[in-house]
């Protein structure tokens, strides 16, 4: 492969602009790895059902300078915010004792010392845009927890695309380590006023130390020309517990691999999502949970509604290997199509190498329950709102689960204004 | 009210009703008895405009209209409510949410002002405590994890909030234990009023010492066999329904 995406310009920009030449070296290896690899096609396993086609129509840039934007606001919800617009850190609230931020725009040379560290560790990139994520990687926010810290207020990464965004891609890194027995809220949350073609293209490490819990909500909510593809990396220590939240409305096209490694015995996963394509967007989840310990639990749970003509892709992989006796791992992926021509490809994938173990997966298609719908229509109630509230509930019932009411009172709206193509459809909800 | 005229009705395949007629009038309790297969349930899912049961003869007048023409949900705006013998389960929608949308609907038909949240909610509140429902269930999902009383007890909440013209309980007592069945007798009970009918759909006569008919009619192989009073019920209670088989043979 050669250059596909039209990126190496970018690549070769960025380098032009550093000094750092352990940094240059990474990324450098990593542009190697990217344009070696062949370019994904419908024979390619891990894209089979997601044609990378509409990157190819754009000559990608990096942002110089970053637009302005607000990105995600919750109603009455304090919080740590750090916002960034176009792949760029341009507001920081103060931070909360047993917090450190380092930035790898602005580190120290000591930084510059530690971020070679723990990016050295990071994944070398078997998956393509993760590599890709490393080539061109201008910014890094590492958020470090010091151990027995437990953080009232929750953590958020708001991130912006801004009106200035066409043609950008925004590759940006975020590296959280929680430390031993440390407990936090990290909220993770995408948007977008760009009215024309953008590639954000986000990778999330995260290390969750020994007995420590983290929840967690990645949203991916731009809408319109955006082309999301990014990867979220777990690492789970012994006895720790992740709670895992994901949501993606549709976009152009968006692809997140997710995978969650059972390092440490004892661990607990709750993953659970949801995806809304319509229109004729594209949304694709691919998860991956990696038991490599024993006594290690988890469960996950997607579920989502494709309409119009839009297609989504769900690939859940359970892997428990040979020394991960009394594994127990459920997996159930459930979707709705409200159009014939909507289109979903899911496929459960469970690789066993330990005989002690339990587990689960499931996935089912549907449409609307017709016995439900009668139930609605004996009610009085017409078809169009009853529709409307029975995919609002298919999706709530997920988001009931949450710990958080400010996340719920973020997405309930917009769930029901989704689902309804005039408002009063959904006057009922919310 | 309600006047059935020789109805036959078939599900998929199968013809169920052969041929049955009924009238109700405004003040009026019917009940319907009969044994298994007799066609009870078909009744009250034709009457509700359930897809699937389909009209193959006869007529269905409803307050001078032809019921047979409205869609389910014109049906139930007109009055005509049905209370489910298996109420379904609606996971991520309230209680709340679809007992609003259901009476704004309903009120809006009858050319009635929509009700505040506030009054709904107080509304909503008295007639859970009418049915001995706690009142966290109207934040709970519909019918989720509901045991069979609660369930049926919900379909009561809704017909008390709806104040349908035509009620129509489909074996409303299977399941219920006595306290229960009490509970929902004297909700029916409090429904009774000189402008309403009642079709009260049952197996077993247990139900009619709460609730006391006006009139009994035995409902076997699709048609209407025997008409009577209260006293109907009792007999049956006593023969069981073998004897109404001899004699339609």
């Amino acid at each position: 492969m050669s250059d596909p995406m039209q990126a190496e310009q970018a690549h070769q920009g960025l380098q032009a602009q550093s000094d750092w030449g352990w940094l240059k070296d990474w990324r450098a290896s990593a542009w190697s790895q990217f344009a070696a690899t062949p370019w994904p096609t419908r024979k390619t396993e891990a894209w089979k059902y997601t044609p990378l086609k509409s990157m190819l129509d754009t000559e990608w840039s990096l942002a110089e300078q970053p637009g302005t934007g607000t990105g995600t606001v919750f109603e009455s919800w304090d919080r740590t915010v750090i916002t960034l617009v176009d792949g760029k850190v341009v507001d920081h609230d103060a931070l909360p004792e047993g917090v450190t931020v380092r930035l790898l725009s602005k580190a120290t040379p000591e930084q510059r010392a530690q971020f070679e560290g723990r990016l050295a560790k990071t994944l070398a990139g078997d998956q393509l845009f993760t590599t890709f994520n490393q080539a061109l990687l201008a910014e890094a926010v590492w958020i470090e927890v010091a151990p027995e810290t437990v953080l009232e207020k929750p953590l958020h990464i708001n991130q912006v695309l801004s009106s200035n965004a066409r043609g950008r891609a925004v590759p940006v890194r975020l590296l959280l380590d929680l430390g031993t027995r440390s407990q936090m809220t990290l909220v993770e949350t995408f948007t977008s006023e760009s009215d024309g073609p953008v590639f954000i293209n986000p990778v999330t490490e995260i290390d969750v130390g020994d007995s420590a819990k983290l929840t967690h909500y990645h949203l991916l909510l731009e809408t319109g020309d955006v082309r999301h593809l990014g990867s979220v990396q777990a690492v789970l220590r012994a006895h720790s517990q992740m709670n895992s939240f994901h949501m993606a409305l549709g976009g152009v096209l968006k692809r997140k691999d997710i995978v969650v490694r059972h390092c440490g015995s004892g661990a607990h996963l709750q993953l659970n999502g949801v995806y809304l394509p319509r229109g004729k967007e594209h949304v694709d989840y691919h998860t991956t949970l990696e038991h490599e310990v024993p006594h290690g639990t988890s469960n996950e749970v997607f579920r989502g509604i494709i309409g119009d003509e839009a297609k989504a892709v769900f690939n859940g992989r359970i892997h428990i290997h040979k020394d991960a006796q009394k594994t127990l791992a459920e997996l159930s992926n459930k979707n709705l199509l409200t159009s014939h021509k909507a289109e979903i490809n899911t496929k459960p994938e469970l690789e066993i190498y330990a005989d002690d173990v339990k587990c689960a997966h499931g996935a089912t298609v549907a449409q609307l329950d017709k016995g439900s719908m009668f139930y609605f229509l004996s009610r009085g109630i017409s078809r169009q709102e009853a529709e409307v509230m029975m995919s609002f509930g298919f999706i709530n019932e997920l988001l009931e689960t949450l710990d958080d009411e400010p996340v719920k009172q973020l997405l309930r709206p917009m769930l029901a204004s989704l689902f309804a193509k005039e408002d009063e459809l959904a006057r009922h909800l919310v | 009210m309600l006047n059935i005229n020789d109805l036959h009705a078939r599900v998929e395949d199968t013809a169920i009703l052969h041929g049955l007629n009924l009238e109700v009038k405004p003040g009026e309790v019917h009940a319907i008895m009969g044994p298994n297969g007799a066609g009870k349930s078909t009744l009250g899912n034709v009457l509700a405009g359930r897809p699937g049961y389909e009209v193959t003869g006869g007529s269905v007048t409803y307050k001078g209209n032809d019921l047979l023409e409205l869609e389910a949900e014109e049906r139930a705006r007109a009055g005509v409510f049905l209370a489910f013998q298996y109420p379904v389960e609606i996971p991520g929608v309230s209680n709340m949410e679809f007992l609003k949308a259901s009476v704004d609907t309903i009120r809006t038909a009858r050319g009635e002002d929509v009700m505040s949240s506030m009054d709904f909610i107080k509304l909503a509140r008295e007639k859970c405590k009418a049915v001995d429902l706690p009142q966290d269930f109207l934040k709970r999902g519909v019918n989720e994890g509901f045991s069979g009383g609660e369930k049926k007890r919900n379909e009561l909440l809704q017909m008390m909030l709806l104040e349908p013209s035509l009620c129509i309980l489909d074996e409303t007592d299977s399941g219920l234990d006595i306290d229960a069945l009490q509970v929902v007798a004297r909700g029916v009970n409090a429904l009774r009023s000189p402008d309403r009918g009642i079709i009260v759909v049952t197996h077993y006569q247990r139900l009619l010492d709460y609730i006391v008919p006006d009139y009994v009619h035995v409902l076997a192989k699709g048609r209407i066999v025997k008409s009577g009073g209260r006293e109907l019920a009792l007999e049956l209670e006593k023969h069981g329904y073998s004897w109404i088989d001899e004699e339609v043979a």
